[in-house]
């Protein structure tokens, strides 16, 4: 019961991360119809322009970075947090402009091509001594490390304790409120209809009057946007912050990546719930059968879902894509 | 009929094709560093580390160059090898198995180094010595503890203890009046040949010694979520945790496993062996224990010598690796002096035959097997700093 209930609470906290992630992947396929691969390296982006702007604010504030006992006020977590998604916003349309938009009329593979060069570019860049370096570093504790509520439940033939902290709630409420507002920007406003006009047909749209290259561009900046948070929520979790073409960050971005395609790519709901049940199979996979597979049950769902269902859950023959 | 290319295909080459080139040479501009001036003259030695100076285990390389580097400049200071001195050229492999492949074929093959010194890592330390062996060139490991390393051939040799010693130490201590453990949770990164090989000799030992072994999880290198490996372990109720991984993800693990109530005590190997380590993890250690090469506070004068002269040129206390990094070069050294010729296979003859060499981790022989036959030390985490508990001598 409690080891059940705790398995429950990474599994929604994680599931938050692939989901913001997959955003990001599944706009893009929607618009643009090419899987953007260099959307994990905004992510370690976000990650490590969070982990420098901390410490360039924290020591600003008399608080020395590397004490976890003394964290900052909650406003300076979310100036970071937001300084990072305006970054990595901005990066997101300076990579669009260069790399995709001469290759608007390309063959699709040359996009995907140039998709990889990027990726490789960033993560080099990333490693560079003065840029990010190529050693892992300490994300300073911005949020004081609480634990919201520690229950105890019966377990086996004891009891052991629930814990939820602060972190994972902040993560999940966080990335709720992201996802809302996105929700809200794609389905209720007049630049959504725009997004999905243009997803549906990008000529179409044109003739409409539809400003495509405007609206590919806001795509790639919010998609950017959400995968700077995404980082950021991660490195909160997780303080230990790996080099920037570290191979696990490629695994983090592939698995989102999954998580698109099985809620359906193209489809923006269908990332949210991709994102929640590779973290479920993944965690409870992990949990009750074996850790040494965690991996593997996220790729062998995947092939299982591309075989029943070749759309993905939300994706229909007919998608309302974004 | 006459073609006329089309226009808007011209547009497109211009500059659409033109920025993604850029990238392209920028790329390659990052991946191919600079060459330095290889080769050697008549009156020096050039010998070859390749080691992790950047990666997430960097102070493994960053260490062992230290000690490499303080083995030269005394020898070169005494007067080289018989009158010769000696040049080391040092190459990053990043902790990465690809990397290190590449950066010993350069040291070989294109620097012609007269040995090769590296890695850190049972992993890297297996992807370069086919090479060495190929090329028939001396290698030495500081602290590859995995026994494969060494079975690559006869040009391959280490100077700290193998696995099923130092796993044999772990169980001990486990089972020990310290700890007192009857039962142990293992927790291996499955992708590290160090982290699997330790674990199956822990294993072993500790069965053997009466213990069981309550569950085996595992994670791979870089991982950064381990709560469902640590909740299966804290339902098995073990009595302690052994880690046989390295210290970016032992700190890691630590601290989470900390937030989930665990404070069963941890146990490690050599791979926990790094200033960072506290760092990561903080007091989150504290009261685990680890084997490791050497104790800083061990008050042999041996010891205190090399620290002294270590923290004279670098500013901090040596870690293990940078010792172990120290004795290979040291060994290196006497072998090549006693050799007839520089050539690999002198050498190689002169290094078996290492005896009793008095180093800093302990006197050192190499066996047949040219392995290291030499003691081991257990430290514990006190205020995230590793205290000296006890030294294990190998069975004889």
């Amino acid at each position: 019961m409690a080891d059940f209930a705790q398995t429950l609470m990474t599994a929604l906290a994680i599931g938050s991360l692939y989901a913001l992630i997959a955003l990001g992947y599944t706009m893009v396929y929607g618009i643009l119809k090419f899987i953007n691969f260099a959307h994990s390296d905004i992510v370690v982006l976000g990650a490590w322009v969070s982990y420098t702007l901390a410490n360039k604010i924290l020591p600003m504030l008399g608080l020395n970075p590397h004490n976890p006992e003394t964290p900052p006020p909650l406003w300076v977590g979310a100036l970071i947090l937001l300084s990072a998604m305006v970054a990595c916003g901005l990066l997101g349309f300076v990579i669009e402009r260069l790399a995709y938009k001469p290759l608007r009329r390309a063959p699709r593979l040359n996009v995907l091509i140039t998709a990889i060069g990027v990726s490789l570019l960033l993560q080099n860049v990333g490693q560079l001594n003065y840029v990010f370096g190529a050693s892992p570093q300490k994300m300073p504790a911005l949020l004081p490390n609480i634990d919201l509520l520690r229950i105890s439940l019966p377990s086996g033939d004891g009891y052991r304790d629930v814990v939820i902290g602060l972190v994972d709630v902040m993560i999940f409420a966080t990335s709720a409120v992201l996802m809302l507002v996105l929700e809200y920007l794609v389905f209720r406003t007049k630049l959504g209809t725009a997004m999905r006009a243009v997803s549906f047909s990008t000529d179409n749209a044109s003739l409409m009057g539809i400003p495509v290259d405007r609206v590919v561009s806001f795509t790639f900046v919010l998609g950017s946007s959400l995968a700077a948070a995404a980082g950021f929520l991660y490195v909160m979790k997780y303080p230990g912050l790996n080099q920037p073409a570290h191979s696990i960050w490629v695994l983090l971005g592939l698995k989102a990546f999954v998580a698109a395609v099985i809620g359906g790519i193209g489809n923006v709901r269908g990332a949210v719930l991709g994102g929640f049940v590779i973290a479920f199979v993944e965690q409870f996979g992990a949990f009750y059968i074996s850790s040494n597979y965690r991996d593997v049950y996220v790729f062998a769902l995947l092939i299982i879902i591309l075989l029943v269902r070749p759309t993905g859950l939300l994706g229909s023959p007919v998608r309302e894509k974004v | 009929m006459h073609c006329r290319p089309s226009v808007s295909g011209h547009r497109f080459l211009g500059f659409g094709s033109f920025l993604p080139m850029l990238m392209l040479v920028a790329l390659f501009g990052l991946t191919i560093p600079g060459c330095p001036s290889g080769g050697s003259n008549a009156n020096e030695i050039v010998i070859g580390h390749f080691g992790s100076m950047s990666g997430s285990e960097a102070t493994f390389g960053q260490s062992t160059d230290n000690g490499i580097k303080l083995a030269i400049e005394e020898l070169n200071a005494a007067g080289g090898i018989n009158g010769k001195k000696v040049r080391l050229i040092t190459y990053d492999d990043k902790g990465d198995a690809r990397e290190a492949g590449t950066a010993v074929t350069r040291l070989v093959t294109s620097d012609k180094v007269t040995a090769v010194l590296g890695e850190v890592a049972s992993g890297l330390s297996l992807a370069g010595a086919p090479i060495c062996q190929e090329n028939g060139v001396p290698m030495i490991s500081p602290s590859s503890t995995n026994p494969k390393v060494t079975k690559i051939g006869d040009m391959i040799f280490r100077v700290c203890f193998i696995d099923p010693f130092q796993g044999s130490v772990c169980a001990k201590f486990a089972r020990s009046e310290e700890l007192n453990a009857s039962k142990a949770a293992i927790l291996t990164d499955q992708a590290s040949p160090y982290s699997v090989g330790l674990q199956e000799e822990f294993e072993k030992a500790f069965v053997e010694l009466g213990g069981t072994i309550t569950t085996k999880q595992t994670y791979q290198g870089g991982d950064q979520d381990f709560s469902a490996q640590l909740t299966g372990i804290r339902g098995s109720e073990p009595d302690v945790i052994f880690i046989p991984g390295y210290y970016t993800d032992v700190g890691n693990i630590a601290l989470q496993a900390r937030k989930l109530g665990i404070q069963t005590p941890m146990l490690g190997g050599d791979g926990w062996d790094s200033s960072k380590l506290g760092e990561v993890a903080g007091k989150a250690l504290d009261g685990c224990f680890y084997s490791n090469h050497y104790s800083h506070e061990d008050p042999n004068p041996r010891v205190q010598d090399y620290i002294k002269k270590y923290s004279a040129k670098y500013k901090g206390t040596p870690d293990g690796l940078a010792a172990l990094g120290y004795d290979a070069a040291r060994i290196l050294f006497e072998a090549m002096k006693r050799s007839k010729s520089l050539s690999g296979a002198d050498i190689a003859a002169e290094l078996a035959k290492t005896k009793d060499f008095d180093g800093v981790t302990g006197k050192i022989s190499i066996d047949k097997d040219r392995n290291a036959v030499k003691p081991a030390v257990m430290l514990e985490m006190k205020n995230g700093k590793p205290a000296f508990v006890s030294t294990i001598q190998p069975d004889k």
